[in-house]
């Protein structure tokens, strides 16, 4: 006869309170380690999804998402002709928050070159960008319909597709724009900036004494529409051809172009060990916390329980009973609470994960030494119910 | 054969100056089928003795022989399995019946059977048959809670017999029950001791319930002042 649950059944309202409450703690453990799952996933997205062996960048710099980096556009051509690059191609990326039905939206805008790569790993709905301008593929977490339309800087951008899960590495959905599109949206000034430029540096050359007013008007020229040029880049993203040597290549790069290249694990190393590992740090320690709690919640209860028991226990001890059939009735309770807890908590965020505000990655390994833990934890808090129950003697049955 | 047999037992608690002798120099013995009663007031010793016939309570004086086997002599023998001889050889019967209250009647009896090693099958029918005997069958998957004392009672008897032991130890059976109830058990009591060939000893103060024993010791401070027929 199995006593624990002999206990559970007569019991049943109280034990599944307990392990409902035990459960949400739980679902939140399994939680906060979804969310730093899902904070790498995010962190890596648009790094895996783009497909590059090396990310070009300004020199000196940890571009394109740790740090600013600006980069002519054309620098593509250079690399292109690296040997060992087998294609090249200009990303532009920036974070854009507008106002949309009374509420801030902010999303990740990504510009690329429609004949490279680095675009939309997939459409799940509409199609792809095939027009030059003003057409964009948003992420299915931007919430837009297809036909859509979203105004950028000085113009409108109809949504022609929606592609799945592509995030920021902050967790902004990402939508993407043909690169000319982006780099106006990033880079080109309003026509009363450019006046104002223009006129800046005319008024400039014109109190120069050493420069003649015709050739005034000619640098002015010349200097206003380099500075209003917009094809500027944050990286050019390169795939090797099948051999090369990736250490060469970058080599190569860095020593001639005077420009930085990362290849895609140092890429991984910069967003992860740097940008994330604080926030990692952070979710680690609030695992612990609440593991900890789970574990002196866990052994509170099974201590009352035993408490609450002690006549029991005292008769079955007078009555001959063997302290494995005590033990185990303390423990087997602990465990399947610890167990039921674990399911109630995983349920919960199986059934609610897609709903959070953010990425939740559910990692089967996760899950798996999250359940050992649970099972270690109901255990090791067994072992004071256990204790107290061992001390128990058989003559506390006797009397009222 | 004594079922029980003690021979100048002494209990005492603490030491030097703060000593308690709580029972000295008990000596009785108690045969197969007899019913015996422990008489006395509240502090008179009755139930250390019991709980050192129970093998409870560890003597610190004299001898204490169960069914033929010495389990104290100065103290518990070396090697002595105390629970294992107190799962085969007695049973107990407690004043508040002491039912486990997440098991059924049913469940009751047969936890007792189970820890002595009977299967699971063995014991249900077991303890169907026995608390069928004692009117309970209709009572079997009655929780304690929704019980009678009497009933209740019954089961805990049917309890303390499941495993057919030579000796019962009672303490104050009919404390918590009416008078009827009390006649009730007390009867069912000398006769399961007739029937089953076990040794009773039942501790009481209960005056009402004196008739019917076979012989009744006398306890007062500690000592037994009389045996009586």
């Amino acid at each position: 006869m199995n006593l624990a649950l002999r206990d559970i059944r007569y019991h049943k309202g109280r034990f599944i309170l307990t392990s409902i409450g035990l459960g949400l703690l739980l679902g939140v453990v399994i939680s906060m380690g979804g969310i730093y799952r899902g904070l790498f996933a995010d962190a890596l997205a648009v790094l895996n999804q783009t497909g590059a062996d090396i990310w070009v960048v300004q020199q000196d710099t940890n571009g394109p998402f740790a740090e600013s980096s600006r980069i002519p556009e054309d620098l593509k051509y250079r690399i292109k002709a690296v040997p060992g690059v087998a294609e090249a191609s200009p990303l532009s990326f920036q974070t854009i928050q507008i106002e949309r039905l009374g509420k801030p939206y902010r999303f990740f805008l990504i510009g690329y070159d429609l004949n490279g790569f680095g675009g939309p790993p997939q459409i799940i709905a509409g199609r792809n960008i095939r027009q030059k301008h003003y057409e964009m593929v948003a992420a299915k977490a931007m919430k837009l319909q297809i036909g859509e339309k979203l105004r950028l800087g000085q113009h409108d951008y109809t949504v022609v597709g929606i592609t799945g899960k592509v995030v920021s590495s902050s967790g902004d959905p990402a939508a993407y724009v043909s690169l000319a599109d982006a780099q106006q949206i990033q880079f080109k000034k309003d026509n009363d900036a450019i006046r104002n430029y223009r006129a800046r540096i005319g008024s400039d050359l014109n109190r120069e004494p050493a420069v003649a007013p015709a050739q005034a008007a000619f640098l002015a020229a010349k200097i206003s529409a380099s500075a209003e040029s917009t094809h500027t880049v944050n990286t050019v993203v390169a795939r090797l051809a099948p051999g090369a040597n990736l250490k060469e290549v970058q080599e190569r790069i860095s020593r001639w172009n005077h420009l930085r290249p990362i290849s895609s694990r140092e890429q991984t190393e910069i967003l992860t060990k740097g940008m994330i590992e604080k926030a990692r740090m952070q979710l680690g320690l609030f695992r612990i916390i609440l593991l900890t709690i789970s574990a002196v919640i866990i052994s509170l209860i099974i201590y009352t329980s035993t408490i609450d028991k002690i006549k029991v226990i005292a008769t079955l001890k007078l009555i001959g009973s063997q302290n494995r059939v005590i033990v185990g009735m303390i423990l087997q309770q602990s465990l399947l609470m610890g167990v039921i807890a674990y399911g109630i908590g995983y349920l919960l965020i199986l059934m609610t994960y897609e709903k959070f505000p953010r990425r939740i990655v559910l990692e089967a390994v996760d899950l798996q030494v999250l359940f050992v833990i649970v099972i270690v934890i109901c255990t090791v808090s067994s072992f004071v119910g256990i204790r107290k129950a061992l001390k128990v003697e058989p003559a506390e049955a006797l009397g009222g | 054969m004594y079922a029980v047999e003690v021979e100048k037992l002494t209990k005492v608690y603490g030491s030097g100056e703060t000593a308690v002798t709580a029972i000295a120099d008990a000596t009785l013995q108690v045969k197969p089928g007899e019913l015996v009663a422990i008489l006395g007031p509240s502090g008179s010793g009755k139930t250390t003795l019991l709980t050192s016939i129970g093998l409870i309570n560890e003597p610190t004086r004299g001898k204490v022989i169960i069914d033929g086997v010495t389990v104290a002599d100065q103290g518990w023998l070396p090697g002595i399995d105390l629970k294992r001889l107190r799962r085969e050889k007695l049973g107990f019967i407690f004043q508040a019946h002491n039912l486990i209250p997440f098991l059924s009647a049913l469940e009751n009896v047969m936890v007792a059977l189970e820890i002595n090693g009977l299967s699971g099958s063995e014991a249900k029918s077991r303890a169907s048959e026995l608390l069928a005997a004692l009117n309970l069958g209709h009572r079997l998957q009655s929780y304690p809670s929704s019980l009678s004392g009497g009933e209740a009672q019954r089961v805990a008897i049917a309890r303390a017999l499941a495993n057919r032991p030579r000796v019962i130890l009672a303490d104050e059976p009919t404390a918590a029950l009416d008078t009827d109830n009390g006649t009730n058990v007390m009867g069912l009591l000398k006769k399961l001791a007739v029937e089953n060939h076990s040794a009773i000893l039942v501790v009481t103060h209960d005056q009402r319930m004196v008739q019917g024993f076979d012989r009744i010791f006398q306890v007062n401070d500690g000592r037994i002042i009389g045996a009586t027929r």
